[in-house]
């Protein structure tokens, strides 16, 4: 697989160039955050941050997507019947993107792609997305990707890893669509050996950066239902407003809620699947009126348990987190998920 | 790529109201492409999410058995926007179903055992279907006694009266109808709620294995029964309900401990419950 | 105001020692700078787990509705208001609530702060007792004084001493004067129709329909909300503009004459909408149209919640 060198001068001219085969997403700043949005005339890319506020998931997986349309003008032979709409899956190449959230989407793809069931929409936008990952020379105090399964220069899910060195990237091709994506790219020249251990000596350098920690070695052994009747789940839940915003900034959060919508004097409508929350009391809610997770605390133990224990259990390897800290840092309430698997891990029934 | 969230396009073929509050219908679906019935192929226990456009989707058991051909049917409690819609459909009315669902009962486990079913008000739906499953002459020499204790509120809730009363006249089931009270005086079956006459009917738990689907309250009660009976956990069996939306265990809904109610049930034995979180 | 956290500790520690009340809800230390958690002590051997400084900006009064215990209670001006708002409106009982009362010197507004320092990362943020505060981040440390780092609702704010209390942890402070308090409305309130319109359509763009602002208002108690309704169903749960606009203004709507621009909305929204420029047209409408400001006596009703016969409206008689 080749290691390319492209300095920061051509970088964005070199970016321009891939538009003509992907579809290029860019970190810009917007307000005060950045934000991946589609590299077009007049955009101005910002690789100058620690992280976007909203994860890449919305360029797989969007919040709002239509699945199907219909119509229910009763005079049209194909009334009632719902159809498959045009997708649009040219590839496309996120520049910029995290490790820790590039390997989120590897969490992810366990639910969506499996062997029972695969989500035709997602898999297929994934499969047409090619990943240019930043490693983090500066990460956030708040990142603990290295204890979550991930890690400043962690290579899962990443077609093509970028070391910033100063004054030029380091790109290595990870896989297939990153060797590809190189072979595109205009401008850059094969890295030198000195290029290529400079960068080697970044990610043993910000290896040590990383302090915040969380601690799940001890989850897998525990027992469910004791861990789900244990005593502190009252108190860690009392601040929560069960609003979503954790799991709609969370990259591993992929519950989704499907709701039919009609243009009442068009006669037409589309089945919509919305991002949706285990925070909000709606989720479980039955038509009968019984809700399993009425209380505030069942919903908060909920979103931790599945994270941190019941994933662990289904699927054998860690977390359902990669520890980029974005609900540590923009829950209103400041409830710490680090503080959480703590008491979680130190758990035991006879205390 | 197959899209596990495109409905099969139906047909409504007959509405039979089943309680004497009109609050429950059975609705006959045909298939408007037909070979969608074989990819339909379905096993007693399982569900399918019925699809209205502009309304929305619901999960419901599937009442009629596969052994029953040309049609799926179901039987849908009026209680929201999608089923009161379901119910304000008339015969030739086009909707969608997607499915078969979920798992379905341990047909290969119930092979040479005692089987007793238990059901009760509305919940009776895969039970019928399980039922008639096992009445047929192909399947019946695989289960040895077959008992089965039903109830309702009162006479006029009791589903698929005409079916009841067939198999009571059988002797290769013994039928244990039963309502909660009555004041009709020739009401010829039982009378006290479920976990009571199943208390009474049901003296061994020897080779046995229980299918239980009924209100939360009825399986409260019936389950200690069943267990001082000496039915083991893993011999009795339960279908669970839950808010669902895909159907196919992708939108995290119906998630409890590891499992999907979706996906890895809704039939759980209750050894297997035992060992989740009560998040039901 | 970092000061007060000695009474507070003090305070709490009498109050459910003596029975006066069953829990103490107040703020303990943040784990990220600028952050502090809402907690409920019940047991007086931890109340030092308590903690008050100027980052103490969501609303308390939240965690009252549906409790049926004594519940002992810390309060800022605004948050008073909005448990005067809750008591009127019977969401909680005032016989419930020791009100320990805070006389308000403002929080500091956190975006201002990281745009201060140009978005720098930040470890650590200490506040002295002379109205300054020190933000220290990797490789820097620089002061600044809280007077310019206000939150936007607090540098307007004429209701900074508490309204309704039982004791108060510190002698009340000078209410601030000549306060523009509705100089951005006017300047929306002065664009024509079209650039209102696309004002707005801006300003929600960013909206990821998280619902943190309705939850952390303390108005917004009700079972089941507008937009959770599905029979009928009045609003998308899509992130659809004409939806979205219309969740905030209906909003907005609901919480006419009884918002205390406490700021909590805005402080809370993950990213970054100025969400009280819904609230507070309706507050000055409010005040200019019935001469209303919420929460400030138990004894007066809401304008829009009030039906007389001699109303001087002859409308609405």
């Amino acid at each position: 697989m080749s290691t390319k060198c492209f300095s920061k001068e051509e970088w964005v001219g070199v970016l321009e160039g891939l538009k003509e085969a992907y579809r290029v997403f860019v970190p810009v700043k917007e307000g005060d955050f950045h934000n991946f949005r589609p590299l077009e005339n007049g955009t101005r890319p910002n690789f100058d941050f620690q992280n976007t506020r909203l994860s890449a998931k919305s360029l797989i997986y969007p919040q709002s997507e239509r699945m199907f349309e219909y119509t229910v003008d009763n005079q049209d032979p194909e009334a009632h019947k719902v159809r498959e709409t045009e997708r649009d899956y040219a590839p496309q190449v996120v520049v910029g993107i995290r490790p820790c959230d590039a390997s989120a989407f590897k969490l992810v793809q366990k639910n969506f792609d499996n062997p029972e069931y695969r989500d035709p929409w997602w898999v297929r936008r994934y499969e047409s997305t090619t990943f240019v990952g930043l490693g983090c020379n500066d990460p956030c105090v708040t990142c603990f990707c290295a204890s979550a399964g991930s890690g400043p220069f962690d290579p899962k899910g990443l077609d093509v890893l970028l070391h910033d060195i100063g004054e030029a990237y380091v790109a290595k091709a990870l896989t297939d669509k990153g060797e590809a994506l190189l072979g595109k790219a205009s401008g850059g020249r094969d890295a030198s050996d000195e290029e290529i251990k400079k960068a080697e000596g970044l990610t043993r350098q910000v290896a040590g950066k990383i302090t915040a920690r969380i601690s799940t070695d001890k989850l897998k052994e525990k027992k469910v239902t004791e861990l789900y009747a244990a005593p502190f789940w009252e108190e860690v839940g009392f601040s929560c407003i069960n609003c979503g915003t954790c799991t709609y900034l969370c990259p591993t959060c992929w519950c989704f809620d499907i709701q039919d919508e009609v243009q009442r004097l068009e006669k037409v409508g589309d089945r919509m699947r919305n991002w949706d929350s285990c925070m909000f009391p709606l989720f479980t809610l039955h038509t009968s009126g019984h809700n399993p997770r009425a209380k505030k605390f069942e919903r908060v133990r909920q979103r931790f348990m599945h994270k941190l224990k019941y994933y662990v259990d289904k699927y054998g390897d860690g977390i359902q987190c990669v520890g980029c800290g974005r609900c540590v840092q923009f829950c209103p309430v400041n409830i710490d998920i680090r503080e959480v698997a703590e008491k979680m891990n130190a758990f035991s029934s006879g205390s | 790529m197959e899209n596990p969230y495109l409905p099969y396009p139906v047909r409504i073929d007959g509405i039979v109201t089943e309680t004497e509050d009109r609050n429950l219908k059975t609705f006959k679906f045909v298939f408007l492409n037909p070979e969608d019935e074989e990819k339909f192929a379905y096993t007693p226990g399982q569900f399918a999410e019925l699809s209205i456009a502009g309304q929305g989707e619901i999960p419901i058991g599937i009442a009629s058995s596969p052994s029953e051909k040309g049609f799926v049917a179901f039987t849908v409690n009026k209680m929201g926007r999608v089923t009161t819609r379901l119910h304000n459909m008339k015969e030739g009315d086009v909707m969608g179903i997607r499915g078969p669902l979920g798992n379905w009962y341990p047909w290969e486990a119930m092979e040479g055992k005692n089987v007793v079913i238990i059901g009760g008000g509305f919940a009776f739906t895969t039970l019928r279907s399980s039922i008639i499953y096992m009445l047929q002459p192909e399947n019946r020499p695989k289960f040895k006694d077959i008992t089965v204790v039903y109830g309702a509120r009162s006479p006029g809730m009791l589903l698929y009266k005409d079916e009841l009363m067939a198999w009571e006249k059988r002797d290769d089931i013994h039928m244990h109808i039963t309502v909660d009270g009555t004041d009709d005086p020739d009401w010829k079956y039982n009378v006290g709620f479920v976990p009571t006459i199943t208390e009474q009917k049901i003296t061994s738990a020897e080779n046995g294995i229980a299918i239980v689907c009924g209100p939360p309250i009825m399986i409260r009660f019936t389950q200690p029964v069943l267990e001082k009976l000496g039915f083991p956990p893993e011999n009795i069996i339960l279908s669970l309900e839950n808010r669902m939306k895909c159907g196919i265990g992708m939108c995290g809904r119906c998630n409890i401990g590891e499992k999907f109610v979706c996906k890895d049930g809704p039939v759980f034995s209750l050894a297997q419950l035992k060992e989740l979180p009560p998040d039901y | 105001m970092i000061e007060y956290t000695e009474k507070i500790r003090e305070t709490a520690k009498k109050l459910l020692e003596d029975g006066t009340v069953d829990v103490f809800i107040g703020y303990k230390k943040g784990t990220v700078p600028m952050m502090n958690e809402p907690v409920l002590v019940s047991d007086p051997a931890q109340v030092d787990v308590l903690y008050w400084d100027s980052n103490c900006g969501l609303n308390l009064c939240n965690y009252l509705t549906g409790r049926t215990d004594k519940i002992g209670i810390l309060a800022t001006g605004c948050n008073s208001r909005n448990i005067v708002t809750h008591v009127v409106e019977n969401q909680i009982k005032r016989e419930q609530l020791h009100i320990v009362g805070v006389p308000c010197t403002g929080m500091i507004n956190h975006r201002a702060v990281k745009r201060a320092v140009k978005y720098r990362e930040i470890t650590e943020v200490t506040e002295d007792t002379e109205g300054r505060f020190t933000v220290k981040g990797p490789g820097y440390e620089e002061s600044f004084d809280k007077a310019s780092f206000l939150q936007l609702n607090c540098a307007t704010c004429t209701h900074r001493n508490p309204v309704e209390y039982d004791e108060l942890v510190a002698e009340k402070v000078p209410e601030q004067e000549g306060v523009q308090a509705f100089h951005d409305v006017e300047k929306i309130e002065g664009m024509d129709p079209e650039k209102k319109w696309g004002f707005f359509t801006r300003m929600i763009d960013p909206c990821i329909r998280c619902y943190a602002c309705r939850n952390a208002c303390p108005l917004c108690y009700c079972p089941t909300c507008f937009v959770d309704e599905s029979n009928p169903q009045w609003v998308g749960k899509s992130v659809d503009p004409t939806d979205t606009m219309t969740f905030h203004f209906l909003r907005a709507f609901h919480c006419a004459g009884r918002c205390t621009d406490c700021g909590a909305c805005e402080r809370v929204c993950p990213v970054g909408i100025s969400v009280r420029q819904f609230t507070k047209k309706l507050n000055k409408d409010a005040l200019e149209l019935f001469s209303w400001e919420a929460g400030l006596s138990l004894d007066k009703r809401p304008p829009l919640d009030v039906y007389r016969v001699d109303d001087y409206n002859k409308f609405i008689r």
